[in-house]
């Protein structure tokens, strides 16, 4: 049925068009050709001086209508810094070639229109005229270089060298078939080196854990920015290119499989500014969803995003990622936040090197805790809570034998009783009450004594520790549950005096 | 032999011929008939006379314009009406519309293969085979008085290797794994990789197949062309004497010749990567949960090989629309091309500027920022030689007595798009600019008006002005008029409003935008654009009706030189046969343009200088 009513109205249109061109000729041969031919330069000249004027007023009606999607104009200003000198010079372009185009346009159609054929009407043997063709090539010429310099100017420093970039906020974008993986350097503001090899699921963007600068290194899901700071960004891909897209930050760059490029730009407007700026145009007035004439206007919801500019196979309309501006301070907290990859997917895991020691960063927050712990018994006047839990000191199950990282603590235990000569301490052992209970106090007592023995090694005076296993006698928490059980398996000291 | 001479010679210009022209034998090596001639097969198939083949050329460019023009329509429908059902396209696609509650929708995956085909058979087979090949093919031994082509043999096989591209690229729309998806630019590694995307697959492997036997026909015409200009013109015909649409055909010729083999290495190295494991193009992929094995390659590298073709590819489009311009607006206002030095000048520095502007294209592509400066800077300096032509076209329409038909108009529609397009062209060459417009709606406005649209224009402009050359009959003046309004209109309809989108950042290539908070606002351009289109494209169907209609029922030529031209092709018979001058070859006196001078309507090229007269210009 649709194939009849397609080869009906295709039979009906060359019909159309036979008739027509039937009776134009029979016109033309009614009038004879020349005045034929001069009716025909009437009204097509005619038709084309309208045709310029109809044209330049839709132009320039269509161009107020859409003023506001202009680069650089109304709800399209940019949101960062060399943004800014990318829409002036887009502007400064538009005039000039604005200028041309009325101009040229104008005496195009206008010409075409004067000097229609017409009776009487002869056209004139100009073939050329040296002086008039060494101004408009001198003119287009001048203006270019204006153009070059201008464009020359702003694109180096768009894109400056930068000698070290630790003073930067940085963080790498990875696109890959069909989203975007965004990771931060973590506090040592160093990204870790990355092995295209070494992706798994448990390691998306390859990172080499034997490189120490991954271990602090965070995933997120969002960009976040903090305001007014130089952002690097480090753009990379897995598999095809992409492209890293930031349209409100006039940022553009290429993700190239196994070849990092950078885009440097500073942010200007936070994400709750850049909303303030739309509340103020009507069509962000709009509810957010068109559906629901209740829900939040657009300017409410309005997110800036990254999107992917480089075809990369079917879902590349689909490569959103919500891009957050916020406040140092607000940046400062969120990335502090943020738990290191390493840390929470892979520690521990048979894909950890360092599986069986502690690392630095464990050691500085075992260490951390340890003093914090200290501090509060010395101060403290309650002699019950004059109690510091050694958290890290464990030994092997059911045996009265330190595990080996447990000397960390201890030389904690050490160092501090150095630190206070006549600090005299009471060592303590805890189990839960699984098992026998008579069992449970000798092996705590057992281990209290181990802890002392290593004490003693090291060189602190045996009169000023004492060993006590209390076996399950005192639990800190509830032996129902495996965490408190946990919680009540511990070595702890206290300080009977200073 | 000898009626036919006497017969003809009554007509003043073959008196002219048999006076001044020069006599090469040919017609004295024929014994019993032309043997390239005889036959239906030599005449209509595997014909070896430039004439035969122009058409072969323009009529298989034809037929991939319509199926390029659809192909968008059903994308631009995806576009603007993204909720409405495509079921009806059900019979037509098949498994390319998944239906899901009697809602029809369009695989992205046929959407992307779709803009692909789109863009490289527009590109490739309509405005360099149909538009290049038509017309060198027609006017250059016609224009510059030979009998046929240096090879008419290479010529033809010109032809066929771009028949069997076609072939070969129509072939792949019907695999079940889809034509190749990845963008007409086809940038590795989504090309080289059969698991980026399905039509990577086989594919793929027919797109790349198809386009080097285009190259192959696009270096044996260029050859053909080339030396045809520098061996075979006539007596008199110095360089300074051929009509503008010969140089801009000979100097395409020369850019498609240097920078073609370029890309066709570009594909071979591509072909290894898929076929013979080498990493040309691939470096650290991590592709379907799997680490390629292959290392080392650059994709930038395919980028650069493709844009040292795909730069000098937009000239290679656009010059011989511009020389076909030029002829047709001199003819038709009646005086002489203005500046015709400076036009050429200007052909050929754009033709050698276009050789150092191809990473304009790959600002954001990763290249080291330094080296964009240099193509900012030629980039821009291409405004000029382009800039110097429209005001040659513009002052050639002043003063003149324009006559207005529908080749004369589509050049001044030409004129009008070149500017549109071009002067968008300066914003993008500047690399800062770039940034932000790369690969948005703005890039697809401004290539298509200045490369699309406009040399769409020009080549109907070539269509209806030598039409009468080709068939012997006029195409239909109407509906040539109502094709030039409806296409002018409804071309500046689509792609005006593309402009500020672009603007506005929206990216290209997206099969729908509604996840985006930043994209999804334009639904109503869209949807006015594609309505724009499909009657845009509806005015091309009035052109195609034409086009076949007149070969068998236009109006029947009756002079020689309908126009009132001076050039060359105007002197053969009606009905030319192969070798295109029954007697003598005309001998040229003059330069192209002597309209109007003296008092006089024209003054053809094989006319003597009078003993008055002023040759002012040789």
């Amino acid at each position: 049925m649709q194939l009849l009513i397609v080869i009906a109205s295709i039979v009906l249109l060359t019909l159309i068009v036979i008739q027509i061109s039937k009776l134009n000729e029979l016109a033309t041969r009614l009038k004879g050709e020349e005045e034929a031919q001069n009716d025909t330069n009437r009204s097509q000249g005619n038709l084309l001086l309208l045709f310029v004027v109809a044209f330049f007023t839709l132009f320039i009606v269509s161009g107020l209508y859409y003023k506001n999607y202009y680069l650089g104009f109304g709800p399209h200003e940019a949101a960062s810094a060399h943004g800014k000198d990318i829409d002036w010079l887009f502007w400064i372009t538009l005039v000039i070639t604005g200028i041309v185009f009325f101009i040229t346009q104008f005496l195009l159609f206008f010409f075409a229109w004067k000097f229609r054929g017409r009776k009487g009407h002869k056209a004139q043997y100009i073939s050329h005229d040296s002086k008039l063709e060494i101004i408009w090539t001198l003119v287009p010429a001048i203006t270019m270089t204006l153009l070059v310099i201008g464009g020359m100017d702003v694109w180096n420093k768009v894109m400056p060298d930068v000698e070290d970039p630790s003073e930067l906020v940085q963080l790498e974008v990875t696109g890959y078939q069909f989203a975007w993986d965004i990771r931060y350097p973590g506090p040592d503001n160093e990204l870790g080196n990355k092995n295209f090899r070494l992706i798994s699921s448990s390691n998306p963007l390859g990172q080499d854990w034997t490189d120490k600068r991954n271990l602090d290194d965070f995933h997120a899901s969002e960009i976040v920015l903090p305001v007014g700071k130089q952002v690097r960004v480090r753009i990379t891909a897995k598999d095809v290119l992409h492209s890293f897209y930031l349209p409100q930050f006039r940022v553009k760059m290429d993700a190239v499989p196994g070849m990092p490029t950078y885009f440097i730009f500073t942010p200007t407007k936070t994400t709750e500014e850049y909303r303030k700026e739309l509340s103020k145009y009507p069509e962000y007035q709009l509810p957010s969803d068109p559906e629901d004439p209740n829900s939040p206007p657009l300017w409410q919801t309005f997110n800036y995003e990254l999107a992917c500019a480089e075809l990369c196979g079917t879902g590349h309309y689909s490569m959103r990622r919500i891009v957050k501006v916020v406040s140092q301070e607000e940046f400062e907290k969120w990335a502090s936040e943020q738990p290191s990859f390493f840390m929470s997917n892979v520690r521990g895991t048979d894909e950890d090197p360092y599986k069986g020691e502690y690392l630095e960063m464990e050691l500085k927050q075992h260490a951390k805790e340890y003093k914090a712990q200290l501090e509060k018994a010395i101060e403290a006047e309650n002699p019950d809570d004059k109690i510091v839990r050694l958290k890290y000191v464990t030994f092997e199950t059911g045996l009265a034998k330190l595990s080996p990282l447990s000397r960390y603590e201890l030389d904690r235990v050490v160092e501090t009783l150095k630190e206070y000569p006549h600090m005299k301490i009471e060592i303590a052992g805890h189990t839960d009450n699984t098992g026998d209970a008579e069992a449970n106090l000798k092996l705590s007592q057992q281990r209290a004594e181990v802890v002392r023995s290593y004490l003693l090694e090291h060189g602190i005076e045996p009169e000023r520790l004492t060993a006590k296993g209390y076996g399950s006698s005192r639990p800190q928490a509830s032996n129902e549950t495996e965490e408190g059980r946990q919680e009540n398996r511990r070595t702890e000291f206290k300080i009977l005096d200073l | 032999m000898a009626t036919t001479t006497q017969e003809v010679s009554k007509h003043p210009v073959d008196l002219l011929i048999e006076e001044y022209g020069y006599d090469d034998h040919f017609h004295e090596h024929e014994h019993g008939g032309d043997k390239y001639q005889s036959g239906f097969i030599q005449k209509y198939i595997f014909s070896q006379d430039h004439k035969m083949i122009a058409r072969q050329f323009l009529i298989t460019g034809m037929i991939w314009g319509i199926l390029g023009g659809l192909m968008s329509l059903i994308f631009r429908l995806q576009l603007g009406f993204p909720e409405e059902s495509m079921a009806w396209l059900k019979p037509l696609l098949g498994k390319w519309i998944i239906i899901n509650d009697g809602v029809g929708t369009l695989d992205p995956e046929f959407y992307y293969a779709l803009v692909t085909i789109h863009g490289t058979v527009i590109v490739f087979f309509v405005l360099t085979a149909g538009l290049s090949g038509t017309f060198s093919n027609l006017l250059i031994p016609l224009q510059v008085g030979a009998r046929d082509m240096a090879s008419p043999f290479l010529n033809m096989l010109s032809y066929w290797f771009f028949f069997l591209a076609s072939v070969v690229m129509f072939f792949s729309l019907f695999l079940s794994t889809g034509p190749f998806a990845g963008g007409w630019v086809a940038y590795p590694p989504l090309s080289a990789l059969p698991q980026a995307s399905s039509g990577s697959g086989a594919g793929m492997t027919l797109w790349l197949i198809s386009l080097v036997f285009f190259v192959v026909s696009v270096l044996l015409g260029g050859i053909n062309y080339i030396t045809t200009v520098l061996n075979l013109r006539t007596k008199g015909m110095n360089m300074w004497r051929l009509p503008l649409t010969i140089w801009s055909f000979f100097i395409t010729a020369i850019i498609g010749l240097l920078s073609f083999p370029v890309v066709a290495a570009g594909f071979f190295l591509l072909m290894f990567d898929r076929m013979l494991g080498t990493s040309f193009y691939l470096n650290e992929i991590f592709i379907n949960g799997q680490a390629l094995d292959r290392v080392g390659g650059s994709p930038v590298l395919y980028q650069h090989l493709f844009w040292f073709l795909g730069h000098p590819e937009v000239y290679i489009i656009i010059l011989p629309a511009m020389g076909i311009v030029s002829e047709v607006m001199s003819t038709h206002a009646r005086k002489p091309i203005f500046g015709y030095k400076a036009m050429v000048y200007s052909i050929a520095s754009i033709a050698f500027l276009s050789f150092l502007v191809w990473a304009h294209h790959m600002y954001v592509a990763g290249i080291n920022p330094f080296i964009a400066n240099f193509f900012i800077v030629f980039t821009l300096i291409i405004a000029v030689p382009s800039a110097i032509k429209v005001f040659n076209w513009i002052t050639t329409i002043y003063g003149s007595s324009y006559r207005f038909n529908a080749a004369s108009l589509f050049a001044v529609g030409f004129v009008s798009m070149f500017i549109s397009g071009g002067l968008t062209g300066i914003f993008l060459g500047n690399a800062v600019l770039d940034i932000p417009l790369h690969d948005t709606y703005f890039v697809v406005a401004h290539f298509h008006v200045v490369m699309g649209v406009a040399a769409f224009f020009g080549m109907f402009a070539g269509i209806y002005h030598w039409y009468p050359k080709m068939y012997g009959r006029f195409l239909d003046e109407s509906l040539g008029k109502l094709h030039f309004w409806g296409t002018l209109i409804g071309a500046y309809a689509v792609f005006m409003p593309m402009h500020y989108i672009g603007m506005a950042g929206v990216p290209r290539r997206y099969y729908k935008f509604d996840s985006f908070d930043a994209f999804s606002q334009f639904a109503g351009v869209n949807k006015f654009i594609t309505i724009a289109a499909i009657i845009t494209f509806v005015f091309q169907l009035i052109f195609v009706i034409n086009f076949f209609y007149s070969i068998w029922k236009g109006r029947k030529m009756k002079t020689r030189n309908p126009w009132g031209s001076t050039t060359l092709e105007w002197t053969t018979p009606i009905h030319a046969g192969h070798g295109n001058w029954p007697g003598k070859l005309p001998a040229v006196q003059r330069w192209a343009y002597d309209y109007s001078k003296n008092g006089r309507d024209f003054i053809p090229q094989i006319e003597p200088v009078g003993e008055d007269e002023k040759d002012d210009f040789h």
